[in-house]
């Protein structure tokens, strides 16, 4: 029930998140149904729009997103963040999510799911379903009898610096 | 766990995978996390659909076990040592596809169809010194896992995989750097990767080198390892609680809650006490029960069957238990070993193996009699030992005058060995013996033919 309890600290002191801290965030809250002058606390712990918008106040960002950072995060996903706009909106989801810092969080035990309060299922050793080898392998691009076939291993990114990308020069 | 691939349903957890946990747990000492969890472990790789892998990094479902395993000194079956390596953890994974390398056509060949089952991996602490080390006790462990029925185990199918790692320090210093050596298919192979690396990385080191925190492969043909190419470089796993399986939760007496559905209940208490005896139980009755050696008991278990041989054999005959166990080892291994045979498709049975050694130990047949005629039952001609005796004509004399006669013969004939032999050489007694033997073409009682070369001698 740490959910709740988390939930119960947003409603009632969203001011300690902020602390001294001087241009850090209120936690916005929406307004209770129609009423557009008078927000109220409502019961809705996640707030249905971004805290912040271009023109308000916003957090500083924290850090720019150095070459090295993209660079493995293009090894990592196999993505291309092809140009400028690219990595402007990598900044921008990295600052998006760097809000969840400013929450005070020291002494509540992390959440892991909503679901850490259940046990898992289990089922039985039985089986209910298969012989679609035909069907699953109607997924494969080419196929050698019952196998799909890949390129030999993992082919890894050149490096940066043999690389024909717009990072070079960032 | 089970997953239908590409159609990303929910990942089931199958009730067997966590009993099979339980026990191997239990089996090697851990404690039985009553509460684990369930994480994602990202990577690409053609064997990986889903793009991760769902294990259990932080919080497993066993920890902190141990493992005995004996092994023998420079190969010395007399001279066995017993050891302990530590059990970090046990915890429940998705397995992967298998691939298989073309290297001719230059791709890869992806089997799905283990991708996604439930896989066990037992991580081990680095207490380990040398190929043999690992070797015996990957051994035991595999014999561990058969017993227990949570795993065939058989390397060269899969069933059990073994990834290496492997560093080199000094005394007193701290570990190296590893490398994780994959692809090694049979525990001989393991012994012999494990050596090679430590040479490997000793020599590097020597020569001014370092040791790269990477993966190798075996290649069993060269008896050497090498780098994977694809999996080089640092790893980012980027684990993360896996969203979609709440915390596996476990029970025993104590806990065990009264209106949960049975089939969600896994009790660690009710396993427990249907543990069945691990190997090294079995091998310690082995040696109370039937007064065998302690090495004569692994070499036993060590041989899928081969116990349940050598039981039937004792429970047919009136021939003792140690001096059966010589001829299971001696021959009836070594003429399976000769011809690559497992014990279920030895052409001789326990019955036949019996009957002969009954033969034998009524003394109606001696003992190179009774080789002769195991050499026929591997024919497997479908003979009894008997009519094989009879056919033969391989029955000891019984008429002791014939054989005192051809005893004096002997004696008559050898002028030079008996004048020794009063002399007060009693060696050359074993000399006049043989020659009876050969006489009676194995059909003589040696003991009874020195009976009676010593009382003529002494006349």
């Amino acid at each position: 029930m740490r959910a709740l309890r988390l939930g119960r600290w947003l409603r009632t002191a969203p001011g300690a998140a902020r602390g001294a801290g001087e241009g850090r965030l209120p936690l916005r809250v929406p307004p209770a149904r129609a009423v557009p002058t008078a927000p109220v606390v409502s019961p809705a712990w996640v707030p249905p729009r971004p805290a912040w918008q271009d023109g308000q106040q916003r957090p500083a960002p924290q850090q720019k997103v150095t070459v090295e950072v993209l660079d493995h995060l293009e090894n990592l996903a196999l993505v291309d963040f092809r140009d400028a706009e690219g990595v402007e909106r990598l900044q921008k989801a990295v600052q998006f999510a760097d809000q969840l810092h400013e929450v005070n969080t020291d002494g509540v035990e992390p959440m892991d799911s909503v679901l850490e309060d259940r046990c898992l299922y289990l089922r039985e050793d039985d089986v209910t379903e298969g012989n679609c080898t035909n069907e699953l392998l109607k997924n494969a691009r080419e196929k050698v009898e019952e196998y799909f076939v890949a390129p030999p291993g993992n082919i890894p990114l050149p490096k940066l610096e043999e690389r024909d990308t717009f990072l070079q020069g960032f | 766990m089970d997953k239908v691939l590409f159609l990303f349903q929910n990942t089931v957890l199958n009730r067997r995978c966590v009993e099979a946990a339980v026990m191997t747990g239990l089996a090697l000492n851990c404690s039985i996390n009553k509460k684990s969890l369930f994480d994602r472990k990202h990577y690409f790789y053609a064997d990986l659909p889903a793009g991760y892998q769902i294990t259990q990094q932080r919080v497993p479902i066993a920890v902190n076990g141990s493992l005995s395993y004996s092994l023998c000194i420079d190969n010395k079956m007399s001279q066995m040592v017993t050891k302990t390596v530590r059990i970090k953890q046990i915890q429940l994974e998705q397995d992967s596809g298998k691939s298989l390398h073309d290297d001719t056509r230059s791709q890869t060949l992806v089997d799905l169809n283990r991708a996604g089952v439930g896989l066990m991996e037992v991580v081990m602490e680095p207490d380990m010194c040398c190929g043999e080390e690992a070797a015996a006790a990957v051994r035991e462990l595999q014999l561990i896992l058969q017993t227990l029925g949570s795993s065939q185990a058989v390397m060269a199918e899969g069933q059990l995989r073994v990834d290496a790692n492997v560093s080199v320090h000094h005394p007193g210093e701290p570990y190296g750097v590893r490398t994780e050596v994959k692809n090694i298919n049979s525990i001989r192979f393991l012994a012999k990767a494990v050596d090679y690396e430590i040479q490997r990385q000793i020599e590097e080191l020597e020569n001014g080198g370092t040791i790269l925190n990477e993966t190798r492969a075996f290649d069993s043909k060269l008896g050497c390892t090498v780098p994977m190419r694809d999996k080089e470089g640092k790893q980012d796993y980027r684990f993360m609680p896996e969203p979609n399986l709440p915390p596996l939760i476990l029970y025993d007496a104590k806990s065990l809650p009264a209106n949960l559905n049975h089939q969600q209940v896994v009790n660690i208490d009710w396993i427990h006490e249907r543990l069945p005896d691990l190997p090294s139980v079995k091998r310690a009755k082995l040696v109370e029960q039937y007064g065998i050696l302690p090495e004569h008991s692994f070499t036993l278990l060590n041989e899928d069957g081969l116990t349940e041989f050598f039981e039937n054999v004792v429970k047919q005959t009136q021939m003792k238990p140690k001096k059966v166990i010589g001829w299971i080892l001696k021959d009836l291994l070594s003429y399976l070993k000769q011809h690559s045979l497992t014990v279920k498709e030895s052409p001789v049975s326990s019955f036949l193996l019996a009957d002969l050694l009954n033969l034998l130990e009524k003394k109606e047949i001696s003992s190179t009699a009774a080789k002769q005629v195991l050499a026929e039952l591997w024919k497997g001609e479908e003979k009894t030992p008997l009519e094989i005796v009879k056919e033969k004509k391989l029955e000891l004399i019984q008429d002791q005058k014939e054989l005192e006669q051809i005893c004096q013969a002997v004696i008559d004939g050898q002028e030079n060995e008996v004048m020794a032999i009063k002399a007060g050489n009693r060696k050359v007694l074993n000399k006049l013996i043989g020659l009876v033997q050969r006489e009676t073409q194995g059909r003589s009682n040696p003991v009874l033919v020195k009976q009676l070369l010593e009382k003529k001698l002494s006349q």
